[in-house]
């Protein structure tokens, strides 16, 4: 079981988001070209300059129990709800040791959030300030920590193999994703739960976030605020949510006849050492992480037909993302059906990577690139490096391995990009 | 106007049925929060405190660990409350 490099494949998916309480309900709404932005009507809304967010469709409440819920953070939540569907889909019914397709010391978490547990520090902060030291809950610790969601995901499953908690901002997602594949690859566990999950809409954030101009103030227009490459885009709409992945060595997939969405390629990783927040105008960070993508693999440019791109509608990110695939991969990147789906979801943050990492193998397994939304005046300089799908889903081709790539990428310069095809 | 034990095992009981989700009913004074109401060391902590607030009652950390029943702290609180 000590055997390096081994073929990696996705066999669960899991997700709750803006567009769906479910990865097929939020497929559905991608594919549809959905967005799930809407106004703030909380009271706390009304002083700031972004009135705007995409919440989550189904709140988690709803679905888990109200004891287990009141000592989650909402992240950990979320993270929670899309991991147990991942569990299930992945032909899964308990957890490890009682179930026998896996054994708990070869099964591992890999969950990452880019903020952690903010809405507990914040709210239990409050309570001490209004409240006195007394009330503040014996929870707060495990909630607030941002490895909470990643341990509570590894106690639902009975991982015993190794729970980790990367953190790049909103490339933590996809670096959990890649770790996880790195996990299973160098031997260290046959199947890993992985994914991101964030939940950040909160005063603090967006009046922090807001201040930095990074967020769309289109609060007349909630729908038409998140607007990837196109020339009125005027920065990223919050959304939280969590998007998880069952990975699996090929082997262990291939022994328990379990379904196949995609195989997971791998990944590229790199950091721009430009500046704290703003991307490298030229991507230079961006190419360097898809070359080492594919120095590390055998993924084939010419396989690769869909890009579900970082694309947060920010004026500068949203082109040095496409000058980066146009330098890498020069004339094959004409074949590149590039996606924003942070159109139609807001930007998860943390839970960014996940949720396009199950919205990069959907693509594949359904062979239909998702639209990007609200792309009224597409971005000349755009539309010369890279073929956008816009307004409609597209469909990819029907026949052949096909390859995608799913790009996030953080502040901090963190560049992070998953790769997966068809088998 | 102090508590009477019937009001306090069933303030108790709400407060267990709100943290740990356990019917009132199944909140009686010969249960044990650990072993028969799902109330583990933090959640105890929660108990105790909504229990101070609601009884008028401070009970201190190093009583806490004595109170296994809910019938240890039923008697607790009514020889204590203010």
């Amino acid at each position: 079981m000590s055997s390096t490099n081994r073929t990696v494949v996705v066999t669960g998916i899991g997700a709750t988001t803006p567009l769906g309480g479910d990865a097929a309900s939020t497929w559905e709404g991608l594919v549809a070209g959905r967005s799930g932005v809407k106004p703030l009507e909380e009271e706390w809304a009304a002083d700031q300059a972004v009135r705007i967010a995409a919440r989550v469709a189904v709140e988690p409440t709803e679905v888990i129990p109200r004891p287990q819920a009141r000592r989650l953070d909402r992240s950990a939540q979320f993270a929670l709800i899309a991991a147990q569907e991942a569990w299930k889909d992945a032909g899964f019914t308990g957890r490890a040791g009682e179930e026998p397709g896996v054994d708990p010391d070869r099964l591992g978490a890999v969950i990452a959030s880019g903020i952690g547990g903010v809405t507990t520090l914040l709210d239990q902060y409050d309570v001490l300030k209004e409240k006195g030291v007394r009330r503040v809950s014996p929870h707060t610790v495990p909630m607030l920590m941002p490895n909470g969601p990643s341990a509570n995901v590894g106690l639902a499953v009975g991982a015993r193999a190794g729970v980790h908690t990367p953190v790049s901002a909103c490339a933590s997602g996809a670096e959990a994703i890649g770790y996880a594949i790195e996990m299973i690859r160098s031997g260290r566990a046959d199947v890993v739960v992985a994914g991101g999950t964030e939940a950040a809409i909160h005063p603090l954030p967006i009046a922090a976030f807001g201040n930095m101009m990074a967020m769309s103030k289109n609060n007349d227009d909630p729908q038409g605020a998140s607007r990837p490459f196109d020339t009125r885009r005027d920065g990223f709409v919050l959304g939280e949510g969590a998007g998880v992945l069952v990975l699996e060595s090929a082997e262990h997939a291939a022994a328990r006849g379990a379904r196949v969405y995609a195989e997971a390629v791998g990944q590229g990783i790199s950091a721009d050492s430009h500046d704290i927040v703003q991307p490298e105008p030229e991507g230079r960070g961006i190419s360097h992480a898809l070359q080492h993508l594919l120095e590390r693999t055998d993924l084939d440019p010419a396989e690769i037909v869909h890009v579900n791109a970082h694309a947060t509608s920010t004026p500068a990110g949203d082109i040095a993302e496409l000058k980066a695939l146009r330098k890498v991969f020069g004339d094959d990147t004409d074949h590149f059906a590039v996606s924003g789906t942070k159109s139609m979801t807001g930007h998860l943050l943390g839970g960014a990577g996940g949720v396009e990492s199950v919205a990069t193998v959907l693509a594949l397994y359904h062979r239909t690139a998702p639209p990007t939304i609200n792309v009224d005046d597409l971005d000349p300089e755009a539309a010369a490096t890279a073929d956008i799908v816009r307004g409609e889903a597209r469909k990819l081709p029907a026949e052949g391995r096909i390859a995608a790539l799913n790009d996030s990428f953080g502040f901090g310069g963190h560049n992070v990009v998953l790769a997966f095809r068809t088998v | 106007m102090a508590a009477t034990q019937e009001e306090i095992v069933a303030g108790l009981a709400e407060i267990v049925n709100e943290i740990a989700g356990i019917p009132t009913e199944d909140v009686q004074l010969d249960k044990s929060f650990t072993d028969d109401l799902d109330v583990d060391s933090l959640s105890m902590v929660e108990v105790v405190v909504a229990a101070e607030e609601r009884f008028d009652v401070k009970i201190p950390d190093e009583d806490v660990k004595n109170l296994k029943t809910v019938g240890d702290a039923t008697e607790y609180i009514l020889k204590h409350q203010g």
